[in-house]
């Protein structure tokens, strides 16, 4: 019988996993095991959710050397027999799933939205081509790699799972850590936002996002932007991007305001469920996924709301 | 020192157009991804720095790469090393991570391999750790900045989260995030110079590899998502506020 192994170094994302190795065991029988590196917690909290537990206890282990994690998980692979591993595709899951793959000869798919499983195939779902398209890929072989998107699946719940020790060995690392700080942001969570109140380029200058913060502020929302109002010109932070290379939101209604449309964005906002587009291009892209269109100057349209709304 | 930066071809995602949610990719010029392009920024920035070595620019794919080539000469890389093969167009991320892993290692004094964090296409973030592991090279991904110091890297990785400072000893394969750098825009001279810069072809069957083709991703569809957009026009704020008010997304 195949087995599963998941693997996060966070909470909610393995418990995401766990709903997603249940997705797949129910399908095919599989086995599922959880792995919890150096974070005996976790383990408890997999464990009353009713996974069964392989816990590693490494003390010489850095956990940002995501070449001995890797190291680490394939010893479990190795001896737990296990063939699927899921992880999850944060920054730190999906650095992880290349190197995985690559040790124990794995294919890999990172990024999976979706999951169906049809003729003992596990059918992912993940953009592609810069968010242009969905596609649905397999991988065929039995050994597979598959990195799941935060949040696309429920956190699992249950009970009576099992805790059991696992020994690895640990290889001398390359890599050491001077500092850990929190990240200089201003804390803002733009995917669990109801509104979402989004600039592009067309804001003219820093001092206009003064207005766009009232706008947010009076509809209960909060303000994102596209990646070059924070990668280029810096006006906000990187956890304020929507995007492929950013955040992927699903507000109730998302207010965008000069912004084009570019794919690598769009893919960020398409789940909204009301999309309006202000733009002073009659023939932006951004309007052919808006529910409501109106070509007017964010500058003068702005104000005007914050009066209206006021 | 000598940097090598693994730079993908892909199509110029701006202009592909989709038809009955079908890309359509004829027509559509070959580019390298914006992080890449960062990636070669730094690279040039590190370069120029340590006053010495090279900027070496790796990429897999298929013949097309000798023109889109151009531009990452004119940007600051020294050398371009392409390896070239039909096959390669499209293939997947661990055959392209073994075919650039077996070009690197045709390099010598290698200090540093940069990636992006991911391609501009599929942003799978996987040919980076998979060529660091296949050259058993220490790697750090989702640097915001990289100081070199003799034969470590310091680097700042940013997670969700927090930010690393992280020391790496060299050579390493280290992944960058777009803003680390902002792409220069070549100027004409450049422009021109970059055609006589050192171009090497390199064919598979030139590397000392016997690929691994097991595991293969198969694509069953790759399609737009639909969209059922009401796409209504509006003509000013007070009537914007009208509908959105009447469907209760905003209050009053």
């Amino acid at each position: 019988m195949a087995k599963i192994m998941i693997y996060s170094a966070k909470d909610t994302l393995s418990l995401e996993l766990l709903s997603v190795a249940r997705t797949i065991a129910s399908s095919n029988g599989a086995e599922i095991m959880a792995l919890t590196i150096n974070n005996d917690d976790l383990g408890q909290i997999l464990a009353d959710a009713g996974a069964n537990v392989s816990r590693v206890n490494a003390s010489d282990l850095i956990l940002a050397d995501v070449a001995a994690v890797a190291d680490v998980i394939a010893q479990g692979v190795q001896q737990l027999g296990v063939e699927v591993v899921l992880l999850s595709s944060d920054r730190r899951g999906k650095e992880l799933a290349g190197c995985l793959a690559q040790i124990i000869g794995a294919g890999c798919i990172t990024d999976v939205s979706a999951i169906q499983v049809k003729d003992g195939r596990i059918e992912c779902e993940r953009n592609a081509l810069g968010g242009a398209t969905v596609a649905t890929q397999y991988i065929e072989g039995d050994r597979q790699v598959l990195a799941i998107a935060p949040k696309a699946f429920p956190a699992a719940s249950g009970e009576g799972g099992t805790v059991t020790e696992l020994q690895v060995a640990v290889k001398p690392s390359g890599i050491k850590v001077r500092e850990v700080r929190a990240k200089d942001s201003d804390s803002v969570n733009i995917e669990e936002a109801a509104v979402i109140v989004a600039v592009g380029q067309g804001l003219k200058s820093k001092e206009d996002l003064a207005m766009v913060e009232s706008l947010a502020q009076s509809l209960g929302g909060v303000v994102a932007c596209s990646k070059p109002v924070a990668t280029d010109k810096k006006w906000l932070s990187e956890d304020r991007v929507i995007g492929l290379s950013g955040k992927l939101c699903k507000p109730d209604l998302a207010l965008l305001f000069g912004i084009s449309g570019q794919v690598q964005f769009t893919v960020g906002i398409r789940d909204a469920r009301t999309i309006v587009a202000v733009n002073t291009d009659e023939n932006a892209t951004i309007n052919q996924m808006a529910d409501y269109i109106l070509t007017a100057d964010m500058h003068e349209i702005i104000p005007e709301l914050n009066r209206l709304l006021g | 020192m000598n940097i090598v930066v693994a730079m993908k071809q892909i199509p110029d995602l701006q202009q592909i157009r989709i038809s009955n949610r079908r890309p359509v990719l004829e027509d559509v010029p070959l580019t390298f991804g914006s992080i890449d392009k960062s990636a070669l920024e730094a690279a040039v920035v590190l370069r120029d720095s340590s006053g010495e070595g090279e900027v070496l620019v790796l990429s897999a794919g298929n013949e097309d790469l000798e023109d889109t080539i151009k531009e990452a000469l004119a940007t600051g890389g020294n050398q371009a090393y392409l390896i070239m093969d039909q096959s390669l167009a499209g293939a997947d991320s661990s055959i392209i991570a073994q075919v650039l892993a077996a070009g690197i290692k045709q390099l010598n004094d290698v200090d540093l391999i940069l990636f992006g964090e991911g391609s501009g296409d599929n942003y799978s973030g996987q040919v980076s750790s998979r060529v660091a592991r296949l050259l058993d090279l220490p790697q750090v991904g989702y640097a915001r900045d990289i100081k070199i110091d003799g034969d470590t890297a310091q680097v700042v990785r940013v997670l969700e989260d927090c930010e690393e400072v992280v020391e790496v000893k060299l050579p390493a394969v280290i992944t960058v995030l777009s803003d680390i750098s902002e792409p220069r825009i070549p100027s004409v001279t450049q422009i021109l110079k970059a055609g006589k810069k050192p171009k090497h072809l390199l064919e598979l069957d030139e590397l000392d590899i016997s690929l691994d083709q097991s595991h293969p991703i198969i694509t069953l569809s790759n399609l737009a998502p639909e969209s059922n957009r009401k796409r209504i026009v509006v003509k000013n704020s007070t009537e914007l506020i009208e509908v959105l008010k009447s469907e209760n997304l905003i209050g009053g």
